[in-house]
């Protein structure tokens, strides 16, 4: 494998290695989103009711597979480092990627401070179960995001197969509890008569107020491509890990629904911390306790551990095209890793982690992912635009276009009134923070930015320039 | 002939990176500090509550109780608190206006952008 490669500046400098193969994208999506089954989701049922809870885990699985679908498309096209950020420098222009370059950061970011929250939360949990109430959980929300980035710092092919061990179990616990209840090892029996007696307490409005934390299901899944410059067969590896993780997550969040809403009240389900483990209490049974501790630890710590490599991937993308300064463009010389950026991000992990409440922590992540899905819209149609079909070479062509982006956009617009229904501060306040940041970019940053290099694909000129 | 970043200085990279950092964190936290930021869900607590006037039935109980609320008076305020959904329409046409503008913004400011990236990559447009 070639070990160097020369910049457009001429200067020789280190390449991230390519060692990922289709298993690693897989864990590397799932692993992120995987959390979503184990904490966070369930706040949708609480801003709708039971039945509403559902039908956000469906039609937010319609978004994330329509996402799914053009990300892969283009993704296996535009197969660099940054993922989403090095297909808007290509297609819609430099500030677009800055934009999402900070979504993606923002996104990851905030995603991993909810886990850590959630592991403090989970310990205290325990503690108290067994007499200690009162647990101290700062201790262990800087030790799981300093332990998590020292492994990303050390290389991405160990991080990534510790992510594809810890999600394959958290996975399997999912299922050990679905089908232990089927076959009745839990004390309490399933219990849907809140569909018929309570079936909408908010009426139709908190069916489209749950979709704001319906999308946490799946939020992250598109953290596929953040590692394209890291695969050995992007064109290949790409779609399938991608459409395989959608699948993969799409089943888990209706099994999650399905046994969460069954053995728990939803007035309860709708504000619990950790679900899936308050499940496995209910059943009596200490064996699923336990599965369910441990895969709530193991759910947590892989998405944590994934957030922190596409932070950081993104983050170094950014600085090494000077979007941010360049000092953060740097790869460890023996781990071949993008060291400062992940070293850099972790004390703001944990300044969100430390003092922000889980729910405005998940909307902010939530909000990103939101902007990102936006972009992805017209960045599709823009690609097709410019490079239509048998122009340029593409690993993956998405069918019925434009079909999926259509739905997307709809999709998207609804999941923002879905946040502006009870959280419509953070979304102004979260806009603002982006308008000053472009603002920011573009009368200050940009000036520090090589023209002709971001643009680095082997492609011909775009249609209508 | 390709146009030719400024070199930044160290102080200037801290500086940049030290903006971002604040704007940030003040998207969070000024929210939080001012107490606009959540949508906290209000109790509306029944006098002498029972389980059945919560409209909780015999298994639902069971599982409270698995889940440690065994008394009616402790789960009171977590079953009857709810959202308030009511809304201006003012500030949902605020938010539309900001989401939409953003992405207007954002998008012509880039292909101003890219057009000098295009320009530099593949010179200049034949007309």
């Amino acid at each position: 494998m070639e070990d160097f490669t020369s910049t457009a500046a001429g200067t020789d400098r280190i390449r991230l290695a390519r060692v990922l193969g289709p298993s690693h994208v897989w864990a590397l999506g799932v692993g992120i989103v995987l959390v979503g089954e184990y904490m966070g989701w369930n706040f949708s049922v609480g801003k709708g009711g039971m039945i509403a809870g559902l039908m956000a885990c469906w039609v937010a699985g319609l978004l994330y597979t329509c996402v799914a679908m053009i990300d892969s498309e283009v993704t296996s096209t535009v197969a660099a480092a940054g993922g989403q950020y090095a297909q808007a420098k290509h297609i819609v222009g430099p500030l677009m990627a800055f934009n999402v370059g900070l979504f993606l950061v923002m996104a990851y970011t905030m995603l991993e401070a909810a886990n850590a929250i959630t592991v403090g939360f989970l310990l205290d949990t325990v503690a108290g179960m067994q007499g200690q109430a009162g647990l101290n959980q700062q201790p262990f929300i800087v030790l799981s995001i300093m332990f998590l980035a020292w492994l990303n710092y050390r290389g991405v092919l160990a991080t990534l197969t510790f992510n594809l061990v810890i999600t394959a179990i958290a996975f399997i616990a999912i299922i050990a509890l679905f089908v232990s209840v089927q076959f009745g090892a839990s004390a309490v029996p399933l219990d849907f008569s809140a569909i018929t007696s309570d079936p909408l307490p908010y009426g139709w409005v908190g069916i489209i107020a749950s979709l704001h934390f319906g999308l946490w299901y799946y939020l992250g899944i598109e953290g596929t491509c953040q590692a394209a410059e890291e695969v050995r067969s992007p064109a290949r590896s790409l779609p399938y890990g991608t459409m395989a993780g959608i699948m993969t997550l799409l089943i888990a969040a209706t099994m999650t629904w399905y046994i969460c809403s069954g053995l728990m009240p939803w007035e309860y389900l709708g504000q619990a911390g950790t679900p899936l483990f308050d499940a496995a209490r209910v059943t009596g049974n200490t064996g699923l306790m336990v599965l369910l501790f441990v895969g709530t630890a193991f759910a947590t710590l892989a998405s944590a551990n994934g957030c922190i490599n596409d932070a950081s991937r993104a983050w170094f993308s950014m600085s090494r095209d000077r979007y941010l300064p360049s000092w953060f463009g740097a790869v460890h010389p023996v781990y071949r890793t993008p060291y400062r950026a992940i070293v850099f991000l972790v004390p703001i992990a944990l300044i969100f982690a430390l003092g922000a409440p889980l729910d405005q922590v998940v909307t902010f992540s939530i909000l990103s992912g939101l902007l990102g899905y936006t972009f992805m819209t017209f960045n599709m149609v823009m690609f097709r635009n410019k490079w239509p079909l048998g122009k340029i070479k593409r690993g993956y062509v998405h069918p019925f276009h434009p079909l999926p982006t259509i739905v997307l956009l709809v999709l998207c617009s609804t999941a923002y009134l879905a946040v502006f229904l009870g959280y419509g501060t953070q979304l102004s306040a979260m806009m603002c923070f982006y308008i000053v940041a472009s603002l920011w970019f573009h009368f200050r940053r940009y000036k520090f930015v090589r023209r002709g290099d971001q643009f680095t694909m082997p492609w011909p000129k775009p249609e209508g320039y | 002939m390709a146009y030719e970043p400024p070199k930044q200085s160290f102080a200037g990279q801290i500086f940049d990176v030290i903006t971002l950092l604040v704007l940030t964190i003040g998207a969070l936290y000024i929210p939080l500090y001012l107490g606009l930021a959540g949508a906290a869900k209000v109790p509306n607590p029944i006098a002498n509550p029972t389980w059945e006037a919560l409209g909780q039935n015999a298994t639902e109980q069971q599982q409270w109780a698995a889940l440690g609320v065994t008394d009616a008076a402790a789960a009171n305020d977590m079953i009857t608190a709810r959202f308030d959904y009511s809304f201006s329409w003012s500030a949902l046409i605020v938010m539309a206006v900001l989401v939409i503008g953003y992405f207007v913004m954002v998008v012509r400011l880039s292909d101003r952008e890219y057009r000098e990236v295009i320009e530099e990559r593949f010179g200049t447009k034949r007309r």
